[in-house]
């Protein structure tokens, strides 16, 4: 295997240029290094311009989403070896606007999270003297699968149809939401549902399915997406036949 | 969060790409995606030939007026896609089913392959159904 190996890296520098252009830089091919490392082994030695986000190196802060030969991946997840002899194209995540260099607009996506509200809201907080709330394994597995999810927004990149209708709420916002419904201490089911079920919700997912295949950690939006949409399909049969119920 | 950072759609100084009309030539899941969507098409294709069957079992002659326009090969040739189109339908469909489904039975989750192996099953069952009606009214 060659010692070094040549990443295609895209840049863009607002106050210089208007269009992103690509610089190719050689660096060192250890069979440990990832292209996180790669990106830091420039910054350090070759080129002290070049931007991009990253922080824990180890797949947990989900800041080094890039795209590696155009997929959506965790650069500090994905070996240099694996692309030899290269040359490695790296460039922003896909459908989201470029601030600098390989560093993407994040603003959008903070929004849409807070939006359907990822924390547990109850009606009524019982009193402290009550205790917690427990909680067996039974019921933390319902919801543990899309409690994993690091906000890494490999989801939104992969996903089409946000790239074509930017107002959809999104893969990992869904999933993020389906977590705090299955979960048994939760009793803000409905609110979230009022959001989702607008145009820019779940209804707008068509099941592409990529979502589900770029997740890092195995989360499963698309399985998300298409459990509320079912959900919300039997609320609606639910309110037909039995309006009172329902109400 | 600062809600002054929200999404502007015009700001002069982010880079943003544009997305080609043919995206969906890029991948090869994407253009599977865009083959799946399109079979519902052929779906309603044969809802409609359906109705133009309907419309000729009303008399003998009409009926054998239909038998003719089906064997016309730009018919033929439409139908063959078609069913093809409606198999792709009905496979994606029942591999997807798992995903949406999510069934417990005794406190345990059912495996998706066993939600697959049902719809698949039904289909089976009912085609079944379906020839054994057919072959025994003739």
């Amino acid at each position: 295997m060659s010692s070094h190996i040549t990443l295609r890296v895209a840049r863009y520098r607002p106050e210089e240029e208007s269009e992103s252009t690509f610089e190719d830089y050689d660096v060192p091919c250890p069979r440990d290094w990832v292209v996180l490392d790669g990106l830091n082994h420039i910054k350090d030695r070759i080129d002290g311009t070049l931007s991009f986000r990253w922080s824990c190196r180890m797949g947990i802060c989900g800041s080094c989403g890039m795209l590696v030969n155009g997929e959506p991946k965790l650069t500090c997840a994905t070996f240099l070896a694996d692309y030899a002899p290269g040359p490695i194209r790296v460039e922003p995540l896909r459908n989201f606007p470029v601030i600098r260099d390989l560093i993407v607009e994040l603003g959008d996506f903070m929004g849409k999270l807070t939006r359907v509200k990822p924390w547990i809201v109850r009606q009524v907080e019982k009193p402290l003297s009550e205790g917690e709330y427990r909680q067996t394994p039974e019921q933390l597995d319902e919801y543990k699968q899309f409690s994993m999810c690091i906000n890494c927004m490999l989801c939104y990149s992969a996903c089409p149809i946000y790239g074509l209708d930017p107002h959809f709420i999104g893969p990992a916002a869904i999933a993020l939401a389906q977590r705090y419904n299955l979960d048994n201490r939760d009793e803000g089911a409905s609110d979230r549902m009022r959001i989702l079920s607008e145009h820019d919700g779940i209804w707008g997912c068509t099941f592409v399915g990529e979502c589900t295949k770029v997740c890092p950690k195995h989360v499963d939006p698309a399985a998300a997406i298409q459990r509320y949409k079912l959900q919300s399909a039997l609320d609606w049969v639910k309110g037909i036949v039995l309006p009172r119920a329902a109400s | 969060m600062n809600r002054h950072v929200a999404y502007t759609p015009y700001h002069p100084r982010w880079h943003r790409q544009r997305i080609s009309t043919y995206w969906w030539l890029g991948r090869r899941s994407y253009f599977l995606f865009i083959l799946r969507e399109l079979s519902s098409l052929a779906v309603a294709w044969f809802v409609v030939w359906l109705l133009f069957l309907v419309r000729a079992a009303s008399g003998a002659a009409s009926y054998q007026q239909f038998l003719e326009w089906t064997r016309h090969p730009f018919v033929l040739a439409l139908n063959i896609a078609c069913f093809a189109f409606v198999c792709l339908h009905a496979v994606t469909w029942f591999n997807l089913a798992p995903q949406a489904m999510v069934v417990h039975v005794a406190g345990r989750r059912v495996p998706g392959w066993i939600i697959a192996a049902s719809n698949y099953a039904a289909l089976a069952f009912t085609t079944a159904a379906v020839v054994a009606l057919l072959l025994l009214r003739w």
